[in-house]
C-alpha cells in the first residue's frame, strides 16, 4: 500500500461519525433528556458529567455494576492465600510456642484478616478499571469543542451512531428539543 | 445570637457545606485556582524550612546506619521509647484521614467532602513517618526485608504467631489501602486538571494520571460502587491496625501493657489525635489557601466535636486503667500504675492528663468551638497529648521492670530527638508538596453534595417534566423495564470490544 493511499484511508476512517454530543448546564436537565431517549428507544448513549448523578442510571437504564463480585473473588482469593501461607510456613518452619499445636490458627487470624483486605482492594482498584477500560488515552467525545466542560460545570449527552435509532438530523432534533447546547457531531 | 446561627442549630436544618453561593465552575476555580497558580513566596519559604527540617532526619537516620542502634538512648530495661512511640504517635494520627474518608462516608456524612482529601494525605505521609521508626530500629536496615516472608536458602519464616508480623502485615495492608483509595478519588480532580491545563507538559502527565477518565456516567457507576466498596473494607482495617499495634504491647506480660482494653482504647486515642491534627493543619491551609468557604466553621466545629468525645473516651481509659490495677489485685500491675502516676516520670504522665483529657473538655463551649485560635491551641495541645500518652505508656512500664536492680531512668540522646523532629520535617515536606501540586479539595465530591446537584432540585426552572419523569413509581418501572435494553446494551459493548480488537 503506498503513503498516499493509506492516509486518504486513515481520513475516511476518521471522518466516521462517533455520535452527537451536546450539554446541558443542570443535572436536572440532564436526567430528563436521558429518560427521554430512553424512551424513545436508544441503547448506546452516554451521559459526562462532572460528578455522579445520582439515579441517573435508572433514568439511562443501566444495570447495577458488577464492582461487588469482582471484589468478592479477590477476597476469597486472599483469604484462601493466607490460610495456605500459614499453613504452608507452620508446616515448613514450625515454632512451638508455649506448646500450641504447630497451626495455630488464631493467631493467624489477623494475617487472613489483612490480606483479604489488600486482595480485596487491589481487586477493586484493577477491577474497576478494567470495568471502565480505562486508562484509555483516546476517547471521540473528548472531540467536543465543550469537552473541557464535562470536568467542570456542563452535563453532556452523546448519543453514539452505531445505535440503531441513530439517525444525524432525527437525533440532532431531538437533543434540540430536550434543550442540549452545542450540539455537535462528533467523529470517530 | 443572630439568626444564621439559630438556624445552623435547628434540628433538620443543616448549615450549608458551601458558603458565598459559589456554581459549580466556581468550586473548580477556587480548587484548581491553587495548583494553577504561580508558586507563592511564602510557600518556598515554608517548603525551605520543612525540607531542611527532613536533612535533619536523613543526617540522624545516616549516622544510625553508620554507627548502629546504640547512638539512642536505649539501655536494656528501656528497650523501646522514642522510636516506638514516635512509631505509634505517627500511625494514630493517620487514622483521622481513614476515618473521614471511610467512616464518614458509609455514614453519609456529606460535610467530608471539603476535607477528606487533605485528611487522606495526611494518612499516607504520617505512615510513612510511621514507617521509618520499625525499618530503621531493626538496626541493619539492608535486612528490613526480613520483616517479609520470603523464601530463602535458609528455609526460615518470620514468626507468624508473634503481633510484631502481624503488624507488618497491617501497617503493609494500610498503608497500600490508604494509597489505592486516595489515588481512586484523584482521578476525576486530575481529568477536571488536566481539561484546564495550558501547558502541554501539564496536560501529558495530568493526561497520563488521570487515565483518560471522562466522567461517563457508566463509569461513574462503577465508580462509586468501587469507592464504597474501597469505604468498606477501609473501615475494618483502620480499625484492625491500630488494635494490632496495641498488641505489641498487650499480648506482652509487662505490667501496664498487659490489658485488655488496649485496643479500643488505642483505637479511640488514634482518632482523637488524627482530628486533632487535621485541625491544626486545616486551620492553616484554609487560611493560606483562602478555603474558608469550602472549609468552613461547621466543618472545624464537627472535628471539634469528634476530638470532645474522642478525648473523654480516651480519659475514660485512662480512669478504667487505674481501676482495673487496683481491683485486679496483682501487685506488679499496681505497682505499674502507682509509678505511672507518682513515680519518677509523673510530670509525664501529668502533661498527658492535661492535654488528652482537660483541655479538649473546653469544646463543650461552642465559643471556644467555633474560636480558630483556642482550636488551634487545643489541637496543638491535644497532639503534644497523644505523643506522652505513648510514651508514658510505653516507657514508664519499662523503666521499673520485676528486678529493682535493673531499674533506671531514661534519657533520651541528641539522636532520638533529632530523629523525632526530623520525622516531621518529612511529613511537612511531602504535605506543602501535596497542596501545591494536587487538588487539596476533593472538587468532584464537593460539587456532589452541593443543592444545585440534586437532579430533582425543584428551583432551577426546568422541572417542566414534573410528575411523571420523577415520580419513584416511574423510576421503579422503568428499571425493571430496562431490563430487556441492559442485555442489549451489554452485548453491543462486547462487539464493540471486537470491534476494536479487530
Amino acid at each position: 500500500m503506498d503513503k498516499a493511499h493509506r492516509h486518504e484511508e486513515l481520513e475516511e476512517e476518521a471522518a466516521k461519525p462517533f455520535g452527537l454530543m451536546g450539554y446541558f448546564l443542570t443535572p436536572g436537565e440532564l436526567m430528563h433528556a436521558c429518560e427521554k431517549l430512553k424512551n424513545a428507544g436508544y441503547k448506546n448513549f452516554d451521559a459526562q458529567t462532572p460528578f455522579p448523578v445520582h439515579g441517573l442510571e435508572k433514568a439511562m437504564g443501566l444495570p447495577p455494576s458488577k464492582m461487588p463480585w469482582i471484589v468478592l473473588a479477590a477476597g476469597t482469593t486472599g483469604l484462601l492465600s493466607a490460610i495456605a501461607l500459614t499453613w504452608f510456613v507452620s508446616i515448613d518452619y514450625p515454632l512451638v510456642i508455649s506448646g500450641k499445636p504447630s497451626f495455630s490458627y488464631q493467631a493467624y487470624i489477623p494475617i487472613m484478616f489483612e490480606l483479604t483486605v489488600l486482595f480485596s482492594a487491589f481487586g477493586a482498584f484493577f477491577g474497576m478499571w478494567g470495568m471502565n477500560r480505562l486508562p484509555m488515552f483516546y476517547h471521540p467525545s473528548m472531540k467536543h469543542p465543550s469537552f473541557p466542560r464535562a470536568t467542570d460545570d456542563a452535563f453532556f449527552v452523546t448519543v453514539e451512531a452505531k445505535d440503531p435509532k441513530y439517525d444525524a438530523s432525527k437525533t440532532r432534533k431531538l437533543l434540540e428539543e430536550l434543550g442540549a447546547r452545542e450540539i455537535v457531531e462528533v467523529t470517530e | 445570637m443572630t439568626t444564621a446561627a439559630l438556624q445552623e442549630d435547628t434540628p433538620g436544618k443543616r448549615a450549608p457545606l458551601v458558603l458565598g453561593h459559589r456554581d459549580f465552575n466556581a468550586v473548580t476555580e477556587t480548587v484548581a485556582g491553587i495548583v494553577e497558580k504561580k508558586t507563592t513566596p511564602s510557600w518556598l519559604v515554608l517548603l525551605g524550612l520543612a525540607v531542611s527540617v527532613l536533612l535533619i532526619l536523613l543526617g540522624s537516620l545516616g549516622k544510625l546506619v553508620a554507627e548502629g542502634l546504640g547512638i539512642w538512648g536505649l539501655n536494656n530495661t528501656v528497650f523501646w521509647a522514642w522510636d516506638i512511640t514516635g512509631f505509634v504517635f505517627w500511625i494514630g494520627i493517620g487514622h483521622a484521614g481513614t476515618l473521614i474518608s471511610a467512616i464518614l462516608f458509609l455514614f453519609r456524612q456529606k460535610w467530608r467532602t471539603s476535607i477528606n482529601r487533605a485528611a487522606e494525605a495526611m494518612t499516607i505521609f504520617a505512615v510513612m513517618a510511621a514507617a521509618i521508626y520499625p525499618v530503621f530500629h531493626v538496626g541493619r536496615v539492608w535486612f528490613a526485608y526480613w520483616l517479609f516472608p520470603i523464601p530463602n536458602q535458609m528455609s526460615m519464616w518470620p514468626n507468624f504467631k508473634s503481633p510484631l508480623l502481624w503488624d507488618v502485615f497491617a501497617i503493609s495492608t494500610y498503608a497500600t489501602v490508604s494509597i489505592l483509595f486516595w489515588y481512586v478519588g484523584l482521578v476525576p480532580d486530575l481529568a477536571t486538571l488536566r481539561d484546564r491545563a495550558t501547558t502541554k507538559v501539564r496536560s501529558i502527565v495530568l493526561g497520563i494520571f488521570s487515565l483518560g477518565w471522562r466522567g461517563s456516567h457508566r463509569n461513574w457507576l462503577n465508580y462509586e460502587k468501587t469507592y464504597l466498596i474501597l469505604a468498606g473494607l477501609s473501615t475494618p482495617l483502620v480499625l484492625s491496625v491500630h488494635t494490632i499495634v496495641s498488641f505489641d504491647f498487650a499480648v506482652s506480660i509487662m505490667p501496664g501493657w498487659h490489658t485488655t482494653i488496649f485496643p479500643p482504647y488505642f483505637v479511640a486515642g488514634a482518632i482523637f489525635s488524627g482530628f486533632a491534627m487535621v485541625v491544626s493543619l486545616m486551620v492553616l491551609a484554609r487560611k493560606a489557601y483562602g478555603l474558608e468557604g469550602l472549609i468552613t466553621i461547621k466543618h472545624l466545629e464537627n472535628m471539634n466535636k469528634i476530638i470532645l468525645l474522642t478525648g473523654t473516651m480516651v480519659g475514660y481509659a485512662y480512669a478504667i486503667e487505674y481501676f482495673i490495677a487496683w481491683y485486679g489485685g496483682n501487685e506488679y500491675e499496681r505497682f505499674a500504675f502507682i509509678n505511672r502516676a507518682f513515680g519518677p516520670y509523673k510530670w509525664a504522665y501529668w502533661t498527658m492528663w492535661s492535654c488528652n483529657v482537660f483541655s479538649p473538655q473546653l469544646f463543650w463551649f461552642k465559643r471556644i468551638r467555633t474560636s480558630i485560635p483556642a482550636m488551634f491551641v487545643i489541637s496543638i495541645f491535644v497532639n503534644i497529648g497523644m505523643w506522652f500518652e505513648r510514651f508514658v505508656i510505653i516507657v514508664t512500664s519499662l523503666h521499673r521492670d520485676y528486678i529493682p536492680s535493673s531499674w533506671t531512668y531514661f534519657r533520651p540522646s541528641l539522636f532520638d530527638i533529632s530523629t523525632f523532629l526530623g520525622s516531621f520535617g518529612l511529613f511537612f515536606t511531602l504535605f506543602l508538596l501535596f497542596l501545591r501540586f494536587m487538588p487539596a479539595v476533593a472538587i468532584s465530591e464537593v460539587k456532589g453534595v452541593m443543592p444545585q446537584a440534586d437532579p430533582h432540585a425543584g428551583h432551577d426552572g426546568h422541572d417542566d417534566h414534573g410528575h411523571d419523569a420523577h415520580d419513584d413509581h416511574h423510576e421503579e418501572a422503568a428499571s425493571a423495564k430496562g431490563d430487556e435494553g441492559d442485555e442489549a446494551s451489554e452485548g453491543d459493548a462486547e462487539k464493540d470490544e471486537e470491534e476494536s480488537r479487530g
